[in-house]
């Protein structure tokens, strides 16, 4: 791309710098231990050159003065490599709330890609450039990992969890993404490019999308395909709870406890229905394991997060749709 | 070997009966008892090991010459670099220096006639031979592709590689190790000389303790991992799978339990190995023995609460993470001290140029390079970008290469002596240790860079920005198989014609250097009394050097 050899990955997050700085931190005070080190050595290796055949050395036993120097000066320096190193992860692993959604599924040996109005990708991603992203992943086999070097930022994609990353690009341009946890044959090739556009850019690309595959709209339908209608009914007064402004709430269970109904939530609501049990509903739900894919468990988790209200009095679900919010 | 003529220069002569030479026939070998036979026959099965891994990753080099990948197939590719970490992981790192060096060595280092169980130190080899029979059969009906670290799910369902096979024998393996670990311990407990009190231990054998304690302790938890992850291939459980609500991080957290400590099973005995080299070659004691050996224990003890840091990025807590990116600083403080006072022993000291010194000095700068880059990784905000790429790829090779076999190689050239009775050709094997300082670091050091700048590992084709780097890592690579292969030839060729070495031609302290080279099937002609404090060069007039003194009023045992 640019030299012939390149020393240093573009710059291209909100992470990019921080990142960089620490290494240019730690670099220094690595190099400061490497070269003292080789230097004693060199040095003490031609200065004690053995002079006569037989001639032994000063017999020096240690002295423990040294050893608690060498123990208790470095701490401090390891300390502060620690600490600025945990300052940056807290901050990436604690994603800010005013994020554009995409949601990420990785399978042997693809990405796909999904864009908060439904446009899908294949190892593609289109994002505005200042703007905090979230990616949202899943993976239908093995574990695979989402790596952006330009950004410097990666995020395992581990089948059974949801798992988030997220970064601010700080520089339009096209940049390299990597599948960087092994994954079988074609690893190497499971990856794409990320562009980063002007905000407008952005739009105009995304109002270019066909808009086919809304994912509230396909949400619904899988939603009434699936007979999740008929026991999941509006008022909360069928064989399940209701649906109807769960998305982000707290929901009390059967054993006494709250969670937090977020996309994990209701993935596994799905999958494995009868691990949280809602209080006052009897564990009767099959799983969908199998049944529903993972492009599929978003598309319904977009249409739970799209209903907010309780509706009008009738059977929820059964109407048609609503429309986008 | 036994037959070797005996050549009249430099006065010495091989001892009449050794042994090599104490009896003969393929069964008297392999049915032997004697620890210093089953070393032997260790070294030559590691070697088929480690040359077996040695052609798979120059293959895997030769690949990566050009971005999209010429010479084989991705499936073939990664079946490379899998049997390339499991041939040179479990079969020739693991047990390379403890049972062929330690074996040879601890009972004779502590005045001891052979290991405390000398049978089940024979059915360890066996072990090891059926174990790696399975692994053979796996590479030779297909190879596996899921990579050493058998990471659930792709290993239990996902590929479609002979990965059962290897399973099997990695579990079987462990036994090997797990007996091999028993058997030092107990020796070193119960057979010690008279005068050998633990504070007169070498060093080597304070490393080989430390490291049999994890022998102990965590190859238990691979193994019955590895055969979970088996029984998930063949009867589809569902420990590990999530569509049978498994959890496949729950694999990673037990193979890391061992899988990380077993990092330090293979680089202990190369610093136990240094700790060795070094005050002979400087002529001095040992700069702070007691410091040295207690790190090698906490080494040991610390080592098991840090494996999580490989898991940064799997989803795992916040809060562990920094828990266990700050046990892992943690465990930087040890192998610091290590380095200083390593360093710290050459200060006045009287040092020579011999091969095994060379190894010592390489390994101090290797380790070093090997260590700091630990830190980086260790480091939870730089381990988001340099996680699986190549900077992790250069680090643990700087540690393993660059540590465990830079110790091993020096530790066969500074024992081959006492091993074989005679002296390897000094000037070739100084050039081939230069040679092979040089090839490693032409080889690795250029994938420190490919990390940083994002190439992840494992991949079979890359972008075509990287390649300027791979090139300089492939023709390093080279340079370093020929270093590689001038030990192998001068080495064998040293067995009928090196030079007769003598009981002590550097001359060193240690226990092992007072009896026969090589030594008679019982060690010692008489069991020895220990009245020198361990690395003393001072009051050791025996050793002809200048300026020792007789030796001081002894403390607690009688002169011999």
């Amino acid at each position: 791309m640019q030299s012939q050899i390149p020393l240093y990955p573009e710059q291209a997050s909100n992470f990019a710098p921080q990142v960089d700085n620490l290494v240019l931190f730690m670099m220094a005070v690595c190099l400061f231990f490497a070269v003292v080190i080789c230097a004693a050595v060199i040095y003490f290796f031609f200065k004690y050159q053995r002079k006569s055949p037989g001639e032994i050395g000063v017999p020096i036993h240690g002295d423990l003065r040294l050893e608690i120097a060498w123990i208790a000066l470095p701490f401090p320096l390891l300390l502060a490599m620690f600490g600025w190193g945990a300052a940056i992860y807290v901050d990436y692993r604690h994603t800010p709330t005013d994020t554009l959604d995409i949601y990420v599924i990785g399978k042997q040996w693809m990405w796909k890609l999904q864009q908060p109005d439904g446009r899908k990708e294949i190892n593609e991603l289109h994002v505005p450039v200042g703007r905090n992203v979230r990616l949202i992943m899943a993976s239908e086999d093995v574990i695979h990992d989402f790596a952006v070097p330009a950004f410097r930022v990666k995020m395992d994609v581990v089948p059974g969890h949801y798992n988030t990353m997220w970064f601010r690009p700080t520089k339009t341009g096209q940049y390299h993404f990597f599948c960087s946890q092994y994954c079988g044959t074609n690893h190497a090739v499971m990856g794409g490019w990320v562009t980063v556009m002007e905000p407008d850019a952005y739009a105009k690309w995304l109002s270019g999308s066909s808009g086919s595959g809304d994912p509230v709209a396909v949400g619904e339908k899988l939603y009434n395909e699936l007979a999740c209608s008929t026991c999941h009914l509006a008022d909360g007064k069928g064989r399940g709870p209701s649906y109807y402004g769960v998305y982000g709430s707290k929901v009390k269970l059967a054993d006494g406890s709250t969670v937090v109904a977020d996309d994990a939530y209701i993935r596994e609501s799905i999958l494995q229905p009868n691990a949280k049990i809602v209080a006052g509903y009897q564990p009767v739900m099959p799983s969908f394991q199998g049944l529903v894919t993972e492009d599929q468990i978003l598309a319904i988790t977009a249409y739970i997060k799209s209903v907010k209200d309780q509706p009008a009095p009738g059977k929820a679900g059964s109407e048609p749709a609503t429309g986008k919010k | 070997m036994s037959t070797a003529p005996q050549t009249p220069q430099g006065g010495e002569k091989l001892p009449k009966e050794h042994y090599l030479n104490a009896t003969y026939g393929i069964r008297s070998w392999l049915l032997t008892t004697d620890h210093k036979r089953i070393a032997l026959l260790y070294l030559i099965s590691v070697t088929f090991f480690f040359f077996i891994g040695g052609i798979f990753a120059s293959l895997i080099r030769i690949h990566l010459l050009t971005p999209g990948g010429y010479l084989v197939t991705p499936e073939t590719y990664n079946k490379l670099f899998t049997m390339h970490g499991v041939a040179m992981i479990f079969f020739f790192l693991i047990p390379s220096i403890p049972a062929v060096l330690g074996n040879f060595l601890i009972p004779i280092m502590i005045g001891a006639k052979d290991l405390a169980f000398p049978k089940i130190n024979l059915l360890s080899w066996y072990i090891y031979l059926v174990g790696g029979a399975f692994v053979l059969y796996s590479f030779a009906t297909g190879g596996l592709d899921t990579g050493w670290t058998f990471y659930t799910p792709l290993s239990s369902i996902y590929s479609n590689s002979a990965v059962t096979p290897a399973v099997i024998g990695i579990f079987i393996n462990g036994f090997s190790s797990i007996l091999t670990g028993l058997n030092f311990i107990v020796t070193v407990h119960t057979m010690r000389a008279p005068g050998m009190t633990w504070m007169r231990l070498p060093l080597f054998v304070w490393a080989h303790y430390a490291t049999s304690i994890i022998f102990i302790l965590g190859t238990p938890v691979i193994a019955i991992t590895l055969l979970l992850a088996g029984l998930e291939r063949m009867f589809h459980f569902g420990f590990f799978n999530p569509a049978y609500g498994g959890d496949p991080i729950l694999f990673q957290h037990l193979f890391w339990f061992y899988s990380h400590p077993a990092v330090y099973i293979m680089i202990l005995p190369a610093m136990g190995v240094i700790s060795e080299i070094i005050p002979t070659f400087a002529r001095k004691p040992i700069f702070g023995y007691d410091f040295i050996a207690a790190s090698s224990i906490g080494i040991a003890v610390i080592g098991f609460i840090v494996w999580a840091h490989h898991m940064f990025l799997t989803g795992q807590s916040t809060y562990s993470a920094v828990a266990f990116s700050f046990l892992t600083f943690l465990v930087a403080i040890p192998s610091a001290v290590k380095v200083f006072n390593w360093t710290s022993t050459l200060y006045k000291g009287s040092i020579s140029f011999d091969t095994p010194m060379l190894y010592g000095l390489g390994f101090i700068g290797l380790f070093t390079i090997g260590g700091l880059t630990g830190l980086f990784l260790a480091t939870l905000g730089l381990d988001i970008h340099l996680h699986d790429t190549y900077f992790v790829v250069a680090h643990f090779h700087y540690i393993m290469v660059g540590g465990a076999i830079m110790g091993y190689l020096g530790g066969i050239h500074f024992w081959w002596p006492k091993i074989t009775g005679r002296l390897y050709p000094e000037y070739l094997a100084r050039i081939a240790a230069i040679v092979l300082f040089v090839g490693f670091n032409l080889t690795f050091f250029p994938q420190f860079i490919l990390g940083f700048l994002g190439m992840p590992r494992r991949y079979h084709d890359y972008p075509p920005e990287y390649q300027v780097l791979n090139v300089m890592s492939t023709a390093g690579a080279s340079i370093l198989a020929l270093g590689y292969l001038l030990p192998m030839i001068y080495l064998t060729w040293s067995m009928r014609y090196g030079k007769v070495a003598g009981k002590n031609p550097w001359p060193a302290t240690g226990l092992e250097w007072t009896t026969d080279s090589p030594p008679l099937t019982e060690n010692f002609h008489e069991t020895p009394v220990v009245d020198w404090e361990v690395y003393d060069f001072v009051h050791r007039p025996e050793l002809g050097l200048q300026g020792s003194v007789s030796k001081k009023p002894a403390p607690a045992h009688g002169d011999d």
